[in-house]
């Protein structure tokens, strides 16, 4: 048994806030500066030289990376050999969130009541908070946070499961197409296939939290997807998204439940481990 | 082409425009988003009067971030349009001609656009720290209760566009 205090994660919680608003993780960088190199249209070549520039002034001026400063969602797997002391678990995450979003100068986007006030908190909690427990005993925290322009691009079908592949390629294509132009591109693209609807729409969202390599049927999505064409910002070019991950869990035998979540070009994400 | 431009546009600065032209905009625009348009509609709904003035107006679509001590601009740059387009062609027939955003736009405002020979210029999300460059001032004038939804008075200087949808309704 180990005895971590919950005041711990709060401060994990608020460091990864501040730092990843600022300062995106060099995979993704490194991935975008790659890509730079493949676009040829004018506009998509100017675009990624502002993107650069702007990716370098967050990180110097400390600037937010956008005035989005997002809906903050926490991923934690807890050691089931970890007993947590102290202020209860949620409100120690929302404690670190709090922290980061009222000394920083973000914005503040999350409002109460969602269909009535729409007040906002005025400290950007609460966050979304997803718990798993895991043998061991130390804690994973992950971090991503996202604003809503490219959240608002969150697509789910229920396949029937006699369904292919090609269908749920044409599914995503027909997503970044009708929703990618608004969310930012070029894009991140997470899928989750399998499980229950919910189940899948969580994994579409994990699938964006670590850059793996991609396998075959990943980098020929990718393909299709850029041959859409909707290039850098929507304005038009080879580079429509950087980057595909698919996640699959088992499911039942009547469905096949599909989730697409789609990231702007900035992706925040963050770990560390405790 | 590239137009170097100063806000307001008249017609003929307007109707030069093609879609795809890049646009350094310098000028004043009104700040604003969801929840200050759907404001400006119940207002224009009920006869009564605006707390800015719209006409021949330019709109940016904006959620800042709050500057910190010292500057003058924090974060900037625009949010999604189209959740816009419910308001915006009534805005266009109360006089906006001008509008700044990212993404793509409804038929109905492409064809406002196209009736009143208005212009929508789009400039790239996920770049504020490069985009508030070319910002002087952001300023809330009107519903500051809304807080970062507020009408901000802002003025761009060579602020980066291109032609998003053109007065003909030509549409990147």
């Amino acid at each position: 048994m180990r005895k971590i205090n919950t005041l711990d994660i709060a401060g994990i919680i608020e460091d990864l806030c501040k730092r990843v608003n600022y300062k995106l993780d060099e995979t993704v960088i490194s991935t975008i500066e790659e890509a730079s190199r493949r676009e040829s249209s004018p506009i998509g070549k100017r675009v990624f030289s502002q993107m650069l520039t702007s990716y370098q002034l967050a990180e110097e001026e400390k600037t937010p990376l956008c005035q989005d400063t997002g809906m903050v969602s926490v991923f934690l797997e807890i050691g089931q050999e970890v007993f947590l002391k102290g202020i209860p678990l949620e409100e120690a995450i929302n404690t670190g969130v709090r922290r980061a979003y009222t000394g920083s100068f973000f914005r503040n986007s999350i409002v109460d009541d969602p269909i009535g006030t729409r007040r906002n908190t005025l400290d950007n909690t609460p966050c979304i908070i997803n718990t798993r427990l895991i043998s061991g005993d130390k804690i994973n925290v992950k971090l991503l946070i996202k604003g809503f322009g490219s959240e608002n691009a969150t697509a789910l079908k229920m396949f029937s499961p006699t369904s292919s592949k090609n269908d749920i390629e044409e599914f995503i294509l027909d997503t970044v197409r009708e929703r990618g132009p608004n969310a930012c591109p070029p894009l991140f693209i997470g899928v989750g296939i399998g499980g229950t609807a919910d189940y899948a729409v969580k994994l579409s969202k994990e699938a964006l939290l670590n850059l793996e390599p991609m396998d075959e049927w990943e980098l020929s999505i990718l393909d299709k997807i850029n041959s859409l064409r909707i290039g850098p910002a929507g304005l038009g070019g080879d580079v429509t998204a950087l980057y595909v991950n698919l996640k699959t869990f088992p499911t039942h035998i009547a469905g096949l439940p599909v989730a697409i979540n789609i990231n702007c070009h900035i992706l925040r994400t963050g770990s560390a481990t405790i | 082409m590239t137009y170097y431009l100063s806000l307001p546009l008249d017609e003929e600065e307007r109707i030069k425009l093609k879609v795809g032209d890049e646009v350094f905009v310098s000028g004043n625009v009104y700040g604003m988003r969801d929840q200050a348009h759907r404001r400006l509609a119940e207002l224009i709904s009920e006869g009564r009067e605006l707390p800015v003035d719209i006409c021949n107006g330019s709109i940016f679509y904006v959620g800042p971030t709050e500057p910190k001590p010292g500057e003058k601009v924090g974060s900037i740059g625009p949010t999604t349009s189209s959740r816009m387009d419910p308001f915006t062609p009534l805005l266009i027939s109360k006089g906006v001609r001008v509008l700044i955003g990212k993404g793509k736009r409804s038929k109905e405002v492409i064809n406002a656009i196209k009736l009143y020979k208005s212009v929508y210029l789009v400039t790239p999300g996920g770049i504020s720290p490069y985009l508030r460059q070319f910002v002087l001032y952001v300023k809330p004038i009107a519903f500051l209760d809304l807080g970062p939804e507020a009408i901000y008075d802002i003025k761009l200087e060579k602020f980066p566009t291109f032609v998003g949808i053109d007065t003909g309704g030509n549409s990147l």
